[in-house]
């Protein structure tokens, strides 16, 4: 215990105010003072510097978030190679060039192609998919395992599993649906399997989100509404769905920003290449292979930074949206 | 009464034989990879590239999962998963809570600006900042080291944010009257919050473990030594090197993945409450 808790609770306290004014005088608590009230003080005391509490977890923060950020930003302004020498400063020649290159933009458009087709099929599945759970009387752990058990596989095991599922001749896919092409070699279809792939492994999580939300939604309303005379559908469009409008935005967001970020599964897909006819780099690999296999350090942080921009855009306007609800809702 | 709601739950109505028979149809469909691949595993190198592609094989063989064994690192990289897995899990835990109570609880001078600043590296991820991560943990000598692996992992924002939403939800009243019977503000932590609190502990630990196993991209980066390699790390690149052999990739893809999805089978309950968990949080 600090000297701090066991002084008398009448002791004005300086520290309390977290901006450290200087220890102005301040009126003597009232003799009167409640015994609750000066437990309170004294509690209030006790939990000062805090900053220990904190500190670890600050301490990693800024080693593995903050200089990172820092240290890219400082990069993207110079011509630095892996190795970190002889690096000088060029001002914004990277991010004009980045802006100039076509590659850039390319892998950013299979990007945003990959999180466009994900998406809305994952709304849609996981809210089938949690429907069904949710409804179906018996057995409901078999459900829950089948539906989730994709999602605890690595990345990279899921990107070997479906390179077999769609390989020519041999794959599953050919055998069940006789595709008579195979998807991996085209670049028409290059990107869908890694979609069909993506969506087998990651819809579990979402559907344990839809799933956990139709668990909290009041059984009254489906008695009130059924009493009003309303059938299975009418509970459905205008009780569910709206109450799942909520789940639905953080679904949305949560995928929005993890599909932008894709890479394992697509490198694993194409073994580490860039995809029939280039059409699967996508902006997390281009900037590994200008900073790992270009070694253009410099170079690579400016895409990362133009990346950072992008994808803290989409969080932020998240934000932005949420709040603007909010307030409607007052 | 409760005897007419049983009888009710357990009638097999018309409805519900349609719903359970859709549910069977999509849940074999999403098995059925996963069943295909495990298949694959018990054939001989050859019978797996045969055509006409057969599901079941015709000689059961154990020859791919014994060579798996024999051959190359993989009972390395599965202690590696496993070291990586268990430290990241323990640290953050421990590092996070300490940060969320600290947050949620206690003053310190600048709390608020420190709160903004964390709650902005939400958006910060090694896909995003790949390249100056790595650089930055060169610097500090650390690749091709476990702490390299680890360490990077250990800084989550969102399970700060997601113990300090807890933490904010405990009544006060309780650390009060522990304070009044002489208890100090770690005593406090660690003998009534903490055990509180092992619901979401337990939602951050599982998510972190199941993150952590999985992490692909990271331990892609920091290691060049194929004996440091995690399980995920080594699959996707060493295992492919030389000449894929189908059944041995699947049988190593079982090793990696299996683990988590038997300790699911066991552990349903607590993982789906600790994923949803950890993911609804995010609200």
């Amino acid at each position: 215990m600090t000297s701090a808790e066991m002084s008398p609770a009448a002791t004005p306290s300086v520290r309390m105010t977290t901006v450290g004014t200087p220890a102005a005088p301040r009126a003597i608590r009232p003799v009167a003072a409640t015994a609750e009230a000066s437990t309170r003080a004294r509690l209030g005391r006790a939990f000062q510097h805090g900053g220990w509490f904190v500190a670890p977890f600050l301490l990693l923060y800024a080693l593995f978030v903050l200089t990172p950020l820092a240290r890219g930003l400082w990069l993207s302004f110079t011509d630095a190679n892996i190795t970190g020498e002889d690096a000088s400063f060029v001002g914004f020649d990277n991010y004009t060039e980045a802006l100039k290159d076509p590659l850039v933009w390319e892998s950013l458009g299979h990007s945003a192609y990959f999180t466009l087709l994900v998406v809305p099929c994952i709304v849609v599945l996981a809210l089938l998919l949690a429907l069904l759970a949710h409804h179906i009387e018996h057995a409901k752990w078999l459900w829950r395992l089948c539906f989730f058990a994709p999602f605890l596989l690595p990345s990279a095991v899921v990107g070997n599993m479906w390179r077999w599922m769609f390989n020519p001749d041999t794959g599953l896919m050919d055998h069940v649906f006789g595709m008579e092409s195979a998807w991996l070699t085209q670049k028409s279809t290059a990107m869908t399997a890694v979609v069909v792939a993506t969506l087998w492994w990651t819809v579990g999580f979402s559907f344990l989100l839809y799933l956990a939300a139709l668990q909290n939604i009041p059984r009254h309303l489906y008695e009130a509404a059924a009493l009003d005379g309303a059938g299975p559908w009418g509970r459905l469009v205008h009780i569910t769905l709206p109450l799942l409008r909520s789940i639905t935005g953080l679904v949305v967001a949560l995928q929005i920003l993890a599909s932008l970020q894709v890479f394992d599964q697509v490198v694993v897909m194409y073994e580490f290449g860039p995809g029939p006819e280039e059409s699967t780099r996508t902006m997390v690999q281009y900037t590994l292979e200008q900073g790992f296999t270009s070694y253009r350090v410099g170079y690579a942080s400016a895409i990362s930074i133009l990346f950072f921009v992008i994808i803290a855009a989409f969080a932020l306007a998240r934000m932005w949206l949420l709040r603007k609800r909010e307030e409607g809702v007052r | 009464m409760s005897v007419a709601v049983g009888v009710h739950r357990r009638r097999w109505r018309p409805s519900q034989i349609v719903l359970t028979a859709v549910g069977l149809l999509v849940s074999a469909v999403l098995v059925a990879p996963l069943v295909w691949t495990l298949f694959t595993s018990f054939k001989s190198e050859e019978e797996a590239v045969a055509v006409p592609v057969q599901w079941l094989p015709k000689d059961w063989t154990g020859q791919a999962w014994t060579n798996i064994f024999e051959t190359g690192n993989i009972t390395n990289w599965f202690v590696n998963s496993l070291v990586v897995s268990v430290c990241v899990t323990f640290i953050v835990v421990l590092v996070s809570a300490l940060a969320g109570y600290g947050f949620a609880r206690t003053e310190f001078r600048g709390k608020s600006a420190l709160m903004a600043l964390v709650m902005a590296g939400l958006m910060v991820s090694p896909a995003v900042l790949g390249v100056p991560l790595f650089t930055t943990v060169q610097s500090l000598g650390m690749v091709d080291t476990y702490w390299g692996m680890i360490l990077p992992q250990c800084a989550p924002a969102a399970m700060v944010y997601i113990l300090y939403r807890f933490f904010q939800g405990i009544p006060r009243e309780l650390e009060e009257a522990a304070f009044i019977d002489g208890a100090g503000r770690w005593r406090i932590f660690f003998t009534i919050v903490l055990p509180l609190s092992r619901p979401s502990l337990a939602a951050v630990g599982i998510f972190t473990f199941i993150a952590s196993w999985n992490n692909f991209l990271w331990p892609y980066m920091i290691t060049n030594n194929p004996d440091l390699m995690t399980m995920p790390n080594g699959i996707a690149t060493v295992m492919n090197s030389y000449g894929v052999q189908w059944a041995q990739l699947m049988a190593g893809g079982l090793m990696a993945g299996l683990p988590l999805i038997v300790v699911f089978v066991f552990f349903q309950r607590q993982i789906v409450a600790g994923v949803a968990h950890t993911g609804l949080a995010g609200q």
